[in-house]
């Protein structure tokens, strides 16, 4: 039995290492074949439009709803030290720093990431990719370049837009159920955040996009055993770049604590 | 040199020996059949001609040089010379009929629209399609699909042609056409065809030469009249479709 836990603990080890190795590869190529002429600006409009409408009224939805949970929750503990005109600050920081980033990257890992998982998988198992390859056109400069550019720039700007949407929903709060004048939020909202505020939390989702792209069109190009096999990438690529943007921005929060304090 | 020459080929996927020992030749202007029952490697050793799969040992030259060996630039131009029809078609669906057959050229050449669209409707023509360029794939049926995707092989003119399977799920006028269409080719063109099918009909019909691949092997190889012919009691159950011989396992 003990034989068995550790012999599949080894396993799981193994897969992860192939499974990161098997990542920054493809980063590797990615960055390499991003830098090779022809450069084909159609590829990333369409990208675009698709991943930016895909994501769109989830995020504005999303956004709004934690905007409102924050500023009532906060004003569950303010009320209690009658402090209230701290609730627009604590909204306006937590959503700026954590939480816009994080919620629209976790957003778009589960739509464009999971579409892009799907698409490629499927290419991948109706010999698509072979295809692509017999007419000289390289895989991962067709299909994952324009992806990784795409990610990586429209994250920040849907989550700029998801900031101002959270802060909105801390602002219905505030001034339609506890009354702060709607000015006076607004004015400590601008006080308390920081350039450095937007910034890290604008540069970490830059990362967080590459890392959607990455694990999605790895988890594509590996996908074994037909239409079943999409399923489980599609799966495994959600949940492999929830795991790591988690990290990552663990890793992000520490690092700008530290560099920016 | 043969124009496709291959060398002591094995390929092993996983604990799967499918390639064990390849040695085929195949010279310029040939039809070469290469026929064996499902999963026995057929497309795999298509594959390895075209590049897409790399040889765990031996060797595959095409034109006297080494497939494996060469830089990515000079397997590009390799293999704008070598058009591939893949057995289920391999159609790009977020592309049109017109992209998908014109896909070679706009990737590899600067041609004008005019010129462009004038090749793409010259190769659907050649397989007997015509008014579908604005279609998508999703909307053919399992017969046009294989005719586009052997449309968008021909398209950027190759001198090697690789059909995997041509002749399978389509109608058995359409299949005829495509019998002829692969002769043509050779006639006016001196293409070199490598055609992996099961169906005998087909393959007496196109076929220079045919070459029974069988447990990683080519056990035999010949003229359709040799293969008609054989004492091979393997062969002679494969080509006569027996469901009692020497081959049992499934
Ligand atoms: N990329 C791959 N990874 C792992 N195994 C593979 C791969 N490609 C093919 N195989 C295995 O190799 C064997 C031969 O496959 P192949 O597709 O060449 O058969 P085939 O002769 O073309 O059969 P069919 O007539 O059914 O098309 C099969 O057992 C298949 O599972
Ligand atoms: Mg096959």
């Amino acid at each position: 039995m003990f034989k068995n836990f550790f012999e599949s603990l080894g396993r799981k080890v193994l897969e992860g290492f192939e499974f990161v190795g098997g990542l920054a590869n493809l980063v590797a190529q990615a960055f390499y074949w991003m830098f090779v002429p022809p450069f084909k600006k159609g590829r990333i409009f369409e990208q675009a439009k698709k991943a930016g409408i895909d994501s769109l009224l989830i995020v504005s939805a999303l956004a709004l709803f934690i905007g409102i949970i924050m500023a009532l929750q906060t004003a569950y503990q303010m009320q209690r030290l009658g402090s209230e005109m701290y609730i627009a600050s604590i909204v306006a920081l937590s959503i700026v720093r954590e939480l816009g980033p994080v919620i629209t990257a976790l957003v778009v890992a589960g739509r464009v990431g999971a579409a892009i998982a799907a698409e490629i998988g499927s290419m991948q198992v109706t010999e698509q990719i072979d295809a692509l390859q017999v007419f000289a056109a390289n895989p991962v400069k067709y299909l994952v370049v324009p992806r990784l550019l795409v990610l990586s720039l429209m994250l920040p700007l849907l989550t700029l837009y998801a900031d101002i949407l959270g802060i909105l929903g801390g602002y219905l709060i505030c001034v339609y159920k506890l009354g702060i004048s709607g000015t006076m939020y607004m004015q400590i909202t601008f006080d308390s955040l920081l350039y450095k505020d937007l910034f890290t939390g604008l540069l970490k989702t830059v990362f967080f996009g590459m890392l959607i792209a990455i694990v999605s069109c790895y988890e594509g190009f590996n996908v074994k055993g037909g239409a079943e096999g999409v399923g489980r990438a599609t799966t495994r690529a959600v949940v492999g770049s929830f795991i790591l943007i988690i990290t990552a921005d663990c890793f992000f929060t520490a690092l700008f604590y530290f560099v920016f304090p | 040199m043969a124009e496709i020459e291959i060398k002591n080929l094995k390929k092993t996927f996983g604990a799967n020996k499918v390639l064990d020992g390849i040695n085929l030749k195949i010279e310029k202007g040939q039809t070469c059949v290469i026929i064996g029952r499902s999963g026995c490697g057929k497309s795999v050793l298509l594959k390895h001609i075209e590049g897409i799969l790399k040889p765990d040992d031996g060797h595959v030259f095409v034109n006297a040089k080494d497939i494996s060996k060469l830089s990515s630039k000079e397997l590009n131009t390799m293999r704008m010379k070598i058009g591939m029809v893949f057995q289920g078609g391999a159609l790009f669906d977020s592309l049109t009929v017109g992209e998908n057959v014109g896909f070679g050229l706009t990737e590899n050449m600067r041609l004008g629209e005019r010129e462009l669209r004038e090749r793409v409707e010259e190769s659907l023509a050649l397989v007997d399609l015509r008014g579908i360029t604005e279609l998508m794939p999703s909307a053919l049926s399992g017969g046009m699909k294989k005719r586009v995707a052997l449309a968008r092989a021909l398209c950027i003119k190759p001198e090697i042609i690789l059909y995997d399977e041509p002749t399978t799920g389509v109608d058995p006028i359409t299949a005829d056409s495509i019998n002829v269409l692969i002769r043509e080719l050779q006639n006016k063109l001196k293409t070199t065809s490598v055609v992996v099918t099961h169906d005998m009909k087909s393959a007496y019909k196109v076929a220079d030469k045919i070459a029974m691949l069988y447990q990683g092997k080519i056990i035999a190889e010949g003229s359709s009249m040799d293969i008609q012919n054989t004492r091979d009691p393997v062969v002679h159950q494969f080509i006569n479709g027996l469901a009692r011989g020497p081959i049992t396992e499934t």
